[in-house]
């Protein structure tokens, strides 16, 4: 998965960029600019240039930048549009955004795994080289003198006292320039020291519409004679069939139309039934009348401790799962071993719980099929729907509008299968709105995780060798077992469920295993939640850091800089990872003494760090993060007083952006760890609103102080690593203020009374 | 038929009384800023003013707003401009901006009880807001920025 979506590949795997397209008029994605982040009404069009497939520029000399993310928070867009205008040297003030529809000429569309900026830079920027080459051979030419003569700045092309604008040389239909992907690639991309656009700050372009009510959400689609539907959910994610359906106690309510068992070929909502409404509240209340016998699925019964349970049987048998790491000479270093140490950790369900409930409208008009919802995974999207619908790929068409909320939830499209049927089955435009219940009930929720970590140490304290093994539930196994890559014993594994194991600290040999859990997979569909994979490692990973450091008597931020040394297989790789486990070590350096680590606390309260490299090897970003944590020993409450936080992710395209996702990926990691979780009861989430699910609100929110390391690397993701480091970092703060050493998440106050009970 | 002035206009409903006031005005007046997010009045998203009070359109029956003043964030400020979308603005306090109407309509009438609200105030009156992107501090830091514009206005 990661080898595949590199932004190399994702460049040559596009088709050939044609070029040229002066005089003519396109159509693509959406023409009215509600639906756009950020685009604005534009004068028509009567020229334009299209260097790539990737922008055009008008008479007006307005650019108009083509984004194949989601917009679902990040502001993904400008960062992306700022790349590729600073590399054209365009007029920032006029440059727009448009979001695309899912035509394959726009490749792979995902909008996941911190990636859209890593894999944009490439792409963007010598799209945009090639537009300002192009446009400077094109403006020397009407301006008399040769190309070299000639700036290109702020959308102007100047030679000497002479200069003419973008606009003026689109209009005089005087670019004919074409470049092959092959030519593309090998354009030179300015060195950073020019660049006027990127790192500088910019207010991003889709924020205004988001304070006024006039941002678009798949929620506010709406198209003429559409009606409502709500489903009914069955009582197990999968497997549950439909036995009958009884309406007449619905029928009483004004606007309720019908009821549908649904018939899936694909198999992603099995056992739905479709309650329909003239429009939403008919659609609701009818459908807590319907009553509906269903057979359940054999999973009925299975609750959290026989996932735990389950996990924990496999990670016991050495032969199961992937092996991940597999260095030689581990089993010899235990053997060897002067001290050894052993630690589980477990994670429960973590839901998604953004706050646009589950909703698509579906449609078929002339023999095509529209399906508009918010959506981070077309490309996964688009073939679930033909085989739910029986219609080819080249006849449905997505059409993604802003996602109020995605954090991995909208990865997984399989309640726009449950719209597009809903309006197959009655033969008009559907508009499937779940409530909040429902929406949690058919969440695609973390899985609960088991991990076994175990560490030897030589008669000095120093780690000798490693190992690893986690069980969960695979989502990538469930919804894209394609992309599962092999493990060194040949089984293959899903690297969403594993990322952050494979660390890159120095520790002798290391194995590191990797385990579906099969119960989870069968008893619901296992979810990528924002950080993933890691978002759980690291929480084993950071708090065994932390104890082996005390087993070894060392200080936990020295023992962890002593491993972070750059050998080896840590020692990074151009252009993404440069400078390896180094920069691993800085930002942790730097963490100590922003925080003035080893300084006497009040009693009560404690310092904790961890340290990762966000998501995967592949994009290392670099964090670390200290919390400052009081606890209350006659309650277990643990109160987060101070979150602070360095970060290197390379050049930072979009500062203040980036300090958002920093802001928000940390709370989310707070709220992970105290304040959410869910119960897995009876083959259903327990927690399904509010009343019981209790996110993070203003009040718990703790003083946030986030630096990020200026650096000219390759730019990395920023939507998730801060996720990753927060709960350990409060797990290994809570011992340091109490000597409570809890190891399950989310973390409670019992388990911290349990723990200093110990 | 429920008749109530709905930002500054008289406007007429035709569902049962019961129909909460929140999909009143999206899909019969067609109204959408205002969101739909729990059902149950806890995430905040769905707030309007009605006569002045922040309240939650999810809860309310569109009888219990007959011949009120119902005001959306469509209606807040004829040019989107109130101090506090202009601070939200300033302040790049969105990020998906679904719960941001209603955080917007909570800080409003917060700002009118109290215009110079502490951090405590801010976190007391708006705690029934839920923000999943968690853009919390900036939330405060645009609500005070707001309570200074609209003093210095004065």
């Amino acid at each position: 998965m990661n080898k595949m979506l590199s932004p190399a590949e994702i460049g040559t795997s596009r088709r050939s960029f044609l070029i040229a397209a002066a005089g003519t008029s396109v159509v693509f994605g959406f023409t009215d600019a509600a639906y756009a982040a950020g685009a604005k009404k534009k004068a028509p069009v009567t020229s334009l240039f299209e260097p790539t497939i990737w922008y055009g520029i008008d008479q007006n000399g307005i650019v108009t930048v083509h984004i194949t993310r989601a917009e679902m928070g990040q502001h993904v867009g400008t960062p992306i549009a700022r790349i590729l205008a600073d590399e054209l040297e365009a007029d920032w003030s006029k440059v727009r955004i448009e979001h695309v529809d899912s035509d394959p000429k726009w490749g792979f569309m995902v909008t996941g795994g911190s990636w859209s900026v890593w894999q944009s830079f490439p792409t963007y920027s010598q799209a945009g080289a090639a537009g300002r080459i192009a446009l400077i051979e094109a403006g020397a030419k009407l301006l008399g003198v040769a190309p070299e003569a000639c700036v290109a700045r702020s959308g102007v092309v100047t030679a000497g006292a002479k200069s003419i604008a973008y606009g003026d040389i689109v209009a005089r239909g005087a670019l004919s320039r074409t470049f092959t992907a092959d030519q593309l690639k090998t354009l030179p991309i300015k060195p950073a020291s020019e660049r006027r656009l990127i790192g500088k700050d910019a207010m991003a372009l889709d924020v205004p519409d988001k304070t006024n009510g006039k941002a678009v959400y798949g929620i506010d689609a709406s198209v003429p004679g559409m009606v409502y539907a709500r489903p009914k959910l069955p009582p197990t994610r999968n497997g549950s069939r439909v036995v009958s359906i009884d309406d007449s106690a619905a029928k009483a309510v004004p606007g309720y139309l019908r009821s549908v068992a649904l018939d899936d070929p694909s198999g992603n909502v099995p056992g739905w039934v479709m309650v329909y409404g003239e429009n939403f509240v008919a659609a609701d209340r009818a459908a807590k009348l319907v009553k509906v016998d269903w057979t359940a699925g054999e999973t009925a019964k299975v609750s959290d401790a026989d996932l735990q349970k389950r996990a924990s049987d496999l990670i016991a048998d050495p032969k199961a799962g992937a092996l991940v790491v597999e260095d030689a000479g581990v089993d010899a270093a235990f053997k060897a071993a002067n001290k050894k140490l052993e630690a589980t950790y477990t994670t429960g369900c973590a839901l998604h719980f953004q706050m646009e409930p589950l909703n698509a409208l579906a449609f078929e008009q002339n023999g095509v099929f529209e399906i508009h919802t918010g959506n981070q995974w077309q490309s996964l999207a688009l073939p679930w729907l033909a085989k739910a619908l029986g219609m080819p790929e080249s006849k449905i068409v997505l059409r993604t509008y802003r996602l109020g909320g995605g954090f991995g939830r909208r990865l997984n499209a399989d309640y726009a299968v449950g719209a597009a049927l809903a309006a197959k089955a009655i033969g008009k435009p559907v508009k499937m709105v779940l409530t909040r219940a429902d929406d949690t009930l058919f969440d695609s929720f973390r899985s609960p995780s088991v991990q076994v970590l175990r560490m030897a140490f030589d008669k000095k304290g120093a780690p000798t060798a490693m190992e690893h093994h986690c069980s969960a539930g695979w989502p990538t196994q469930v919804m894209v077992p394609s992309l599962l890559p092999k493990g060194v014993n040949g089984a293959v594994y899903d690297p969403f469920s594993i990322n952050g194991a494979n660390h890159w600290y120095s520790v002798g040999p290391q194995r590191v295993r990797a385990v579906s859990n099969d119960l989870a997979n069968k008893a619901f569909r296992p979810g990528w939640l924002r950080s993933v994979g890691p978002g759980f490692t690291n929480w084993a990973l950071e708090s065994f850091m932390d104890e082996a450091a005390h087993a070894a008597g060392v200080d936990p931020v020295a023992f962890r800089l002593r491993l972070l040394d750059g050998a080896g297989r840590n020692a990074g790789v151009a252009p993404n990872s440069v400078g390896g486990a180094t920069r691993q070590a800085a930002v942790l350096k730097r963490l100590a003494t922003k925080v003035n680590w080893g300084a006497a606390l009040p009693k009560g309260t404690g310092l904790g760090v961890a340290t990762t490299f966000g998501q995967e090897r592949d994009m290392p970003t670099w964090v670390a993060c200290a919390a400052l944590v009081s606890v209350d020993p006659a309650t277990g409450v643990a109160k987060v007083e101070k979150l602070t936080l360095v970060v290197d992710a390379g050049v930072i395209v979009h500062p203040d952006g980036a300090l958002a996702q920093m802001e928000g990926a940390t709370l989310w990691g707070l709220s992970l760890a105290l304040f959410e979780g869910a119960d897995y009861e009876n083959g259903q989430i327990k927690q399904t609103n509010l009343d019981t699910y209790t996110p993070l609100r203003i009040a718990n929110t703790p003083e946030l102080d986030i630096e990020f390391v200026e650096s000219n690397e390759a730019s990395v993701g920023l939507g998730e690593p801060a996720t990753t480091v927060v709960a350990p970092a409060i797990g290994n703060a809570i011992f340091a203020a109490s000597g409570a050493r809890v190891r399950s998440l989310p973390i409670r106050p019992d388990a911290i009374l349990r723990a200093l009970k110990a | 038929m429920t008749t109530f002035q709905l930002n500054g206009r008289k406007v007429s409903v035709q569902g049962p009384a019961d129909t909460p006031l929140l999909w009143a005005i999206r899909d019969e007046v067609g109204l959408k800023g205002t969101k739909f997010g729990c059902g149950i009045g806890m995430c905040g998203a769905c707030t309007v003013h009605i006569d002045g009070q922040a309240r939650r359109s999810c809860m309310t029956p569109i009888s219990a707003v007959a011949n009120a003043k119902v005001t959306t964030i469509e209606g807040l400020d004829p040019k989107g401009a109130h101090p506090l979308q202009i601070a939200w603005t300033q302040s790049q306090v969105p990020q998906c901006g679904y719960c941001q109407s209603g955080q917007i309509m909570q800080a409003a009438a917060l700002l009118t009880s109290n215009p110079n609200p502490t951090d405590s105030d801010i976190d007391r009156a708006m705690s029934g807001n839920l923000c999943r992107c968690m853009a919390y501090v900036r939330i405060r830091k645009a609500i005070k920025l707001a309570a200074e514009t609209k003093g210095r206005a004065k």
